[in-house]
């Protein structure tokens, strides 16, 4: 690897997956909202701005089944990988997915 | 010519398989040297496990004897370590400072398992697991009777090292910081069957556990501590968290080395000469820690050797667990992802769980438990990336019921299958006994032909199979038929069913009731979890750890959420009564957080609307210390009971209808129910408590109670039934504490008291209540569980409880842009 290409992205670690509980998410503030991050029942983490592409509900809040998350607020699904609305809402909208790396039980959050 | 000098570093797995893969193209090529740190030959370190589990002998183990080596004219150098690798000069040199020319060099070092640095690692009796050094010290310690050990690290190697000390008779427990075991192979159903099955080996399991300190005595060790203050005492301590790929000799040489010695595609490293192969290899970025990529590696290595061509581009791996009669198997991206889609199947008299996971029609990952036979070839269909669309239906019941179908359209494919071709898994049934059940009784129905064959009557995978086999024998004649409505799609089950079996096996927790009930997805979803929690709450009482992730978000953070994130907060008013303190102690709260909105609810209380999250536990902690509990005014529980002022103040009141409202509120707060229940009393018949429109109402008259049950005044207005009336007050609190019981018990979750009064009857609940023992009985239990949930969950989270709850996971990016 060459020492002078710098990765794009920023990384900045913001916790270890344990700090979340597993079927579970945290929420991690920035200066322009909230970005969620969910840990699943098989181990895996996913990070997406925290709202809602319906009406902006706090995704953080939603029980997390499968790789998906139901909203707190009128039970969309969304999947965590990817952000979509699923299911009936399918198409209907989508959240944004911030990257993130897990480094030896560190997560990373990324900024382009 | 002089032969080229080919000298290997390890005589390991891998040292001593590329020196064979060598052999086999060119035997007579290369002057081999082997140097290996171990005093001994090569053997096979995967079968270390049931070594020590005392089901095979190190001779038994051993791959190349000495004889391999002597017959093949490799020079063996067992217990010599290499120190250095002189590049400049293209030679080696060993402990004791002799050195050894090369012309091509071989680094095979394997890995070295990582120990933890924590306080006491250096006492005697704390052990890695990683070569035979190490099994003979973990035998002779499970020696000493009564002895125990701990194992830190619930991964493959952890438990199979366990199981093995457990085999010879120690107490074993595994120490694991995840809350599944083996989390890199297993989901959480998966991992949650082998916590059991290994507890039925007689090892113990404790997850969640960040290991402290390990403490000894004399200079041996005798327990490790855990964060949370436990000492597990022990005498053997075996650390087996991991592995770092060997790299010294590498690094110290100055070979291009990430987290292992990087190689190219040829295996060849930084520096022409030299290549290398196993574990302490990086290949694409990838360290691996199994031997089938290690023989893939090896493969390629022979080939460069030797022809000069040969390529390797990376392995894609499965794991099996070597424990005696534990079935594991997983592989690929066993826990689905973006795009994937789950096919789930659960046994639970055979204490099977399969989940085969699919990507764009192909199989993509797979995790068995309890019945692998089939892993080998689910881990052939993955690698190859066969459309398997064709034969989803049969996929997860293996390859030889597939087999049989391959290629041919549905309802053929159904004709096709032999007589004797298992349909039902779970009981055991073949096409030929339901084809003639059919015929031979006249069966139309599903339910018919799982009454007569069992078939489709367990799990209900083979559900969609057995309904083709009716329609295929009569036709039109086949009537599909609807059972119970089920609980969610992930269950063919209705909630009667969930609510009697988990009892009735006794099941206490929510992986337990997806196995025993052969749930079809893998954690369940939004609908189920929260139901079976409940189910859970209201059968074992004091018992069953509650299961925060598994209740709606109001549930988990005790207060309501808003449509701006933030949430309102209602403290309990008992009866609608306060006083002066209880209102200053609100305002305070209000002035001192900026609460936006105060609003008085149609419930007879305060509602503090726009509260921060962050802000909660203080919130909280103020109005606690005014005296003012939770009111749950989000939980499916017991929410509010309101009153009237009755012969307090009224001119009209006949009994003290605000007394009993208190009483009853004070005495059954905190309690979870199918739905909410809110109660009211009212003094006379006027009934200015609208007692006639809640779920339980009280109209007091001259002459003693009415229990009215069964009102709704939200999406349906529903006037209450007269259940019942009593002379005494006391009375009244048994039979409404009777009533909510009985609805606790048998509710649906979701169901409010008028729709489960629809489904079972009034006579039905009147018969209960007027029987003096049923309604004592009744009573008992929901006295029992009070004594665990008459507690106000505000307090607890101002002590501190789930505090992650409301803090951020981090404030690092608090003023970056997202
Ligand atoms: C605050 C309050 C309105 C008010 O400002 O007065 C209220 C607010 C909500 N009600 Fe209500 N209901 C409130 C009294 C009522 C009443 C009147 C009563 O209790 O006497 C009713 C009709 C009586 C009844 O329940 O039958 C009522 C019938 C409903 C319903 C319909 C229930 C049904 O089975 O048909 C819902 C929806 C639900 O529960 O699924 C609902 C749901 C809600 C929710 C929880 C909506 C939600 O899911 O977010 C609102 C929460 C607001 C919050 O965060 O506090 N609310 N709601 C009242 C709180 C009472 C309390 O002190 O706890
Ligand atoms: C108990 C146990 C069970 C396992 N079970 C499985 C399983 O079920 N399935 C699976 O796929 N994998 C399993 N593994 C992993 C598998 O054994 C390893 O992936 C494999 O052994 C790695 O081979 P290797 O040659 O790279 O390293 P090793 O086999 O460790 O060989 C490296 C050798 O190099 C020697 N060495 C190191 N440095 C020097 C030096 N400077 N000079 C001389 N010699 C040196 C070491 O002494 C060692 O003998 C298991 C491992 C263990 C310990
Ligand atoms: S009536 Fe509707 S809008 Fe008003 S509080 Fe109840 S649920 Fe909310
Ligand atoms: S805001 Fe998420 S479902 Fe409406």
């Amino acid at each position: 690897m060459n020492a002078l290409v710098r990765d794009p992205i920023q990384w900045t670690d913001v916790g270890a997956v344990t700090d979340i509980p597993m079927r579970g998410s945290r929420r991690v503030p920035t200066a322009d909202g909230d970005i969620a991050i969910f840990r699943t029942g098989d181990g895996r983490v996913f990070a997406l701005k925290d709202r809602c592409p319906h009406k902006g509900g706090p995704l953080s809040q939603g029980i997390v089944h499968g790789h998906a998350v139901a909203c707190p607020l009128h039970n969309w699904n969304i999947e965590l990988a990817t952000g979509e609305a699923m299911g009936a809402d399918r198409g209907k909208g989508c959240t944004p997915v911030v990257p993130l790396r897990v480094e030896q039980g560190r997560i990373l959050l990324g900024r382009a | 010519m002089a032969k080229e000098k080919l000298v290997v570093i390890g005589n390991g797995m891998a040292g001593c398989r590329a020196v064979q893969e060598v052999l086999k193209r060119d035997p007579g090529r290369y002057e081999i040297t082997i140097f290996g740190a171990e005093p001994r030959v090569n053997y096979d370190r995967i079968m270390l496990s049931p070594v020590l589990a005392g089901e095979k002998s190190f001779a038994d183990i051993v791959i190349n004897d000495e004889a391999w080596y002597r017959d093949n004219g490799v020079t063996l150098h067992a217990g010599l370590a290499v120190r250095e690798i002189d590049v400049a000069h293209r030679l080696i040199r060993v402990e004791g400072g002799q050195a050894w020319p090369y012309d091509l060099l071989i680094l095979a070092t394997g890995s070295d398992p990582i120990r933890l640095p924590l306080p006491g690692s250096d006492l005697a009796g704390v052990v890695t697991f990683r070569d035979f050094d190490d099994v003979e010290a973990m035998t002779a310690a499970s020696a000493l009777p009564d002895s125990r050990a701990v194992v830190i690290g619930g991964g493959l190697l952890g438990i199979e090292a366990a199981y093995g000390l457990a085999r010879r008779g120690m107490k074993a427990t595994v120490v694991h910081l995840m809350d599944v075991l083996m989390e890199r192979q297993l989901d959480a159903s998966a991992g949650f069957l082998l916590t059991e099955s290994m507890s039925a080996r007689g090892v113990e399991t404790v997850l969640e556990a960040q290991s402290e300190e390990i403490v000894g005595e004399d200079g041996k060790v005798t327990g490790l501590k855990l964060k949370d203050g436990r000492v597990l005492p022990c005498d053997l301590l075996v650390m087996s968290v991991g592995i770092r790929p060997n790299t010294a000799l590498a690094k110290a040489a100055g070979l291009d080395v990430g987290r292992g010695v990087v190689v190219d595609d040829q295996m060849r490293t930084s520096d022409p000469h030299i290549y290398a192969v196993g574990e302490c290899v990086e290949h694409r970025g990838q360290c691996y820690g199994l031997v089938a990529p290690i023989w893939e590696m090896c493969r390629t290595l022979g080939e460069t050797l030797t022809a000069g061509s040969g390529a390797y581009e990376g392995s894609v791996l499965s794991t099996r667990l070597k424990v005696s009669g534990v079935d594991v198997f997983s592989a690929g991206k066993f826990s689905g992802g973006e795009g994937c889609e789950d096919i789930v199947f659960r046994d639970a008299g055979r204490g099977v769980y399969k989940r085969i996971v699919l990507e764009h029609g192909k199989v993509a990952g797979a995790v068995l438990f309890g019945d692998a036979a089939d892993g080998g070839w689910y881990f052939d269909l993955m690698k190859s990336g066969e459309d398997v669309a064709g034969f989803r239906e049969t996929l997860v019941f293996g390859q030889a019921a597939t087999e049989g179908l391959r290629g041919l359209d549905p309802s053929a494919a159904v004709a096709a299958m032999a007589d004797t071709a298992e349909v039902c898994g779970c009981n055991g049934v073949c096409k030929g006994d339901i084809v003639s059940a059919i015929a031979g009784e006249g069966l139309t129905t599903l339910e018919s032909v799982r009454a007569v064959t069992k078939a489709s009557a367990s799990c209900g995978t083979c559900t969609p199979l057995v309904e083709k086999l009716l329609k295929l024998s009569i036709g039109d004649a086949f009537q599909e038929q609807k059972g119970p409505k089920p609980v969610c799609g992930c269950t063919h089950r209705g909630h009667d069913e969930v609510r009697r079996r988990l009892i009735a096996e006794e099941l206490k927790s929510i992986p337990a009731v997806m196995q025993a009930l052969e749930w079809t997805s893998p954690d369940g979803c939004a609908s189920c979890r929260p139901a079976l929690n409940y189910y859970l709450v209201c059968a074992w009482p004091g018992d069953y750890r509650d299961d925060k992730q598994s209740r709606f978000v109001n549930e988990r953070v005790h207060a309501n959420i808003q449509k701006d994130g933030t949430y309102s907060v209602v403290p309990r008013m008992w009866g609608g009564v306060t006083s002066s303190d209880e209102l200053r102690a609100i305002a305070d709260v209000v002035d001192k957080f900026e609460i936006p909105t105060i609003k008085v609810t149609g419930g007879q209380r305060i509602d503090l609307l726009g509260v921060k999250k962050d802000d909660l536990p203080a919130v909280w902690r103020d109005l606690n210390a005014a005296g003012l509990v939770s009111g749950h005014a989000y939980a499916k529980g017991l929410r509010t009971v309101k009153t009237c002022v009755g012969t307090d103040w009224c001119r009209f009141g006949t009994q003290d209808s605000t007394g009993l409202g208190v009483r009853l509120e004070k005495f059954m707060w905190g309690s979870w129910s199918p739905a909410k229940v809110k109660l009211a009393v009212s003094g006379c018949p006027r009934n200015c408590a609208e007692a006639t429109c809640k779920d339980i109402g009280v109209i007091c008259v001259d002459s003693g109670y009415e229990i009215h049950v069964g009102g709704a005044a939200g999406l349906h207005i529903k006037g209450t039934e007269l259940l019942t009336k009593v002379a005494s007050e006391d009375e009244a609190v048994w039979a409404i504490c009777a009533v909510m019981q009985m609805y606790r018990e048998d509710g649906w979750y979701l169901e409010r008291i008028y729709k489960w009064m629809d489904r079972v009857g009034l006579e039905t609940i009147r018969t209960a209540v007027e029987d003096p023992e049923t309604r004592r009985a009744l009573y008992d239990r929901f006295s029992y569980s009070q004594r665990f949930y008459r507690i106000d969950p505000w307090a607890e989270r101002v002590a501190g409880r789930d505090s992650h709850e409301f803090n951020p996971l981090s404030r690092r990016m608090e003023f970056e842009p997202a």
